[in-house]
């Protein structure tokens, strides 16, 4: 049998929380597993050669899709399973290639409720390396009101991403 | 990112601004070795997509990451009889020729989550172009900025997710 998983619970979070911070080396193998996990067969994601002489970046560099994959996986490691994206919202500034140490940081910037009484979370989200940041992202994911909510469950009218 | 309509393109690109174009289903369906091989590539041990009594318990059964969403509405690399690449996002690549364009790279990315995709579902998706920016000067070269929304829906009609690209066509000489 599984342990049990974590439940965060909207109660629990304030404006100005932190998400745990999420460091992951990044090499090719990152890079290239994350483009083709995705079905990005663009070769900017997987041949250096192209990268540099045709796309003008120093290196490969990791896909739209891995970084959302990743933005997730940050997210809901914090929350646990009964989190539920609604939003995500990013912007690449500069690429995230091999040899980077990528940190993934977040702060709560922002608690509301929707008109169907259910709770959101406002994250503001950073993916850094050698201290420059390279993305940042807006996320708006839900927990449960308590321990017997489920956001899954809520359709229709009860999702308002 | 707002991209602001310029006024100095071609009228047939102009006829596709807010337009459904490429509506299509996808090649396959959701499968669960592939929601593996994502979860894998960002080691997300979230048990709703690992534990079987999780995900029922949590998600009446299987469903793929929300983060998947456009994974399933992209085209294998090769099929047989095919003998032109095809592209996930077909009008950018339609934008990149029409202006001369010959580099791509997406700057911003919006996702916003529907119903979560289930094992056996098949996706339909359309795209529309929603604005092609003047000629700019940016680090990677001269070109322009274009918005394009792709929809996504299940086989029951059921919205998926909406996602909305910033993308940057340039060349490098230019």
């Amino acid at each position: 049998m599984a342990a049990p998983a974590r439940m965060l619970l909207f109660d629990q979070v304030s404006v100005g929380e932190k998400v745990p911070e999420l460091e992951v080396e990044v090499s090719a193998t990152t890079v290239v597993l994350g483009a083709l996990a995705s079905r990005d067969w663009r070769p900017m994601h997987h041949d250096k050669d192209f990268a540099i002489g045709r796309a003008g970046t120093p290196h490969i560099f990791m896909n739209t899709q891995n970084q959302a994959a990743w933005f997730e996986r940050f997210l809901t490691d914090w929350t646990g399973p009964r989190g539920r994206l609604g939003r995500m919202q990013f912007q690449m500034k500069k690429p995230v290639s091999p040899g980077d140490r990528m940190v993934l940081s977040g702060v709560v910037e922002g608690i509301d409720s929707d008109d169907a009484g259910f709770g959101w979370l406002e994250i503001a989200v950073q993916l850094s390396a050698g201290g420059e940041v390279k993305t940042r992202c807006t996320a708006r994911i839900t927990v449960p009101m308590d321990e017997s909510d489920n956001p899954w469950l809520r359709e229709g009218d009860d999702w308002r991403p | 990112m707002a991209v602001p309509t310029a006024t100095d393109i071609p009228d047939e690109v102009q006829s596709w601004i807010g337009q459904k174009r490429y509506s299509e289903e996808s090649e396959y369906s959701v499968e669960r070795g592939y929601i593996m091989t994502s979860c894998a590539s960002v080691a997300n041990g979230n048990p709703l997509f690992w534990d079987e009594e999780t995900a029922r318990d949590t998600t009446q059964g299987w469903i793929a990451p929300p983060s998947m969403l456009a994974v399933w509405a992209r085209p294998h690399y090769w099929s047989p009889g095919r003998t032109e690449t095809k592209h996930p996002l077909q009008v950018h690549f339609d934008l990149k020729d029409q202006f001369e364009l010959p580099e791509g790279i997406m700057t911003g990315n919006s996702l916003v989550f529907g119903t979560p995709a289930r094992l056996g579902d098949r996706v339909h998706s359309w795209q529309v172009l929603r604005s092609v920016s003047e000629v700019k000067t940016v680090r990677l070269g001269r070109g322009r900025f274009w918005e394009i929304d792709v929809e996504y829906e299940n086989d029951r009609g059921q919205h998926l997710g909406t996602e909305s690209w910033t993308c940057l066509g340039y060349r490098t000489d230019g």
